[in-house]
């Protein structure tokens, strides 16, 4: 295990840490930028390159910043002065906790894991796109249908109310 | 300690700090936020049984996670306009006061 994928790997955690327990939403939106960059550099040092940098373009460029306007559309950008936790949240540490030991449990203890360390694939660009002009062309297709119907979706959901034809009665 | 297992515990601990902050955080963004966590962890595990598994070069793993990384897409969009519908029509993101769909 070479210590690049040491160090990444602790920086990505600790910065999902970070995430859910800072209480002011902004610093909660760059920390998730930080995570996910060690994410796609845990994908580069697999020899993911493509996913690496897809992750990237996704995540860090277009979720962190739709995730950012949203805070800030909703006016929550100031720490709150209340508590920032649910009211049964002592049960969902105490779960949360009980899944990440069965699931280290679980890893260290298998015996179906495969042991040695395989040679690197070869994963051209040129391989990928074949694939998906291929092998998996029908899921693209449905992949791009899905998000056409989640881009009209969002667009309808968040379309400001015309306050005539307002459904409760009420005048805005 | 293989780096197989390295990877499956790192993504099983963004797993269970992502469940946590969803299950346990009162802000509606954050819940997302989790739920993000949540699916970069599975796909880092389809990454890591990918490159350590026997047959890297059918692709599947990274298809897969393509295709996730769409669908996540799709779900922070809908997610946030609904955030932002539910803060504009009750003047809070708090979910302990979103408690009924009846406005």
């Amino acid at each position: 295990m070479s210590p690049a994928l040491i160090i990444t790997a602790i920086v990505t955690i600790l910065a999902a840490a970070t995430v859910m327990s800072l209480r002011n939403l902004v610093h909660c939106a760059l920390a998730m930028a930080i995570t996910f960059s060690g994410i796609a550099a845990i994908y580069l040092q697999l020899s993911a390159e493509f996913v690496g940098f897809a992750e990237i373009l996704v995540y860090v460029g277009a979720i962190a910043i739709l995730i950012v306007f949203a805070i800030l559309l909703t006016r929550s950008g100031e720490s709150p002065e209340k508590s920032v936790l649910t009211s049964g949240w002592g049960a969902g540490i105490v779960v949360s906790v009980l899944v990440f030991t069965a699931l280290g449990w679980a890893v260290l203890n298998s015996a179906g894991l495969p042991k040695a360390a395989t040679a690197a694939p070869e994963t051209t660009v040129k391989n990928i796109g074949e694939a998906l002009m291929g092998k998996f062309i029908l899921p693209l297709e449905i992949v791009g249908l899905v998000l056409t119907a989640a881009m009209i979706g969002a667009v309808i959901i968040a379309l400001k109310e015309d306050p005539k034809t307002d459904n409760s009665g009420r005048k805005s | 300690m293989t780096p197989l297992q390295a990877c499956l515990l790192v993504s099983a601990f963004l797993f269970a700090i992502g469940f946590a902050g969803a299950v346990t955080r009162r802000h509606a963004i954050l819940v997302l936020i989790g739920i993000e966590l949540m699916l970069n962890a599975a796909n880092l595990n389809f990454i890591a049984f990918w490159r350590f598994g026997p047959h890297p070069e059918a692709l599947a793993g990274i298809m897969f996670v393509l295709f996730s990384m769409a669908l996540a897409g799709a779900e922070a969009a809908v997610g946030l306009a609904l955030v932002i519908a539910i803060y504009r029509h009750k003047k809070t993101s708090n979910l302990d006061e979103v408690k009924d769909l009846k406005g």
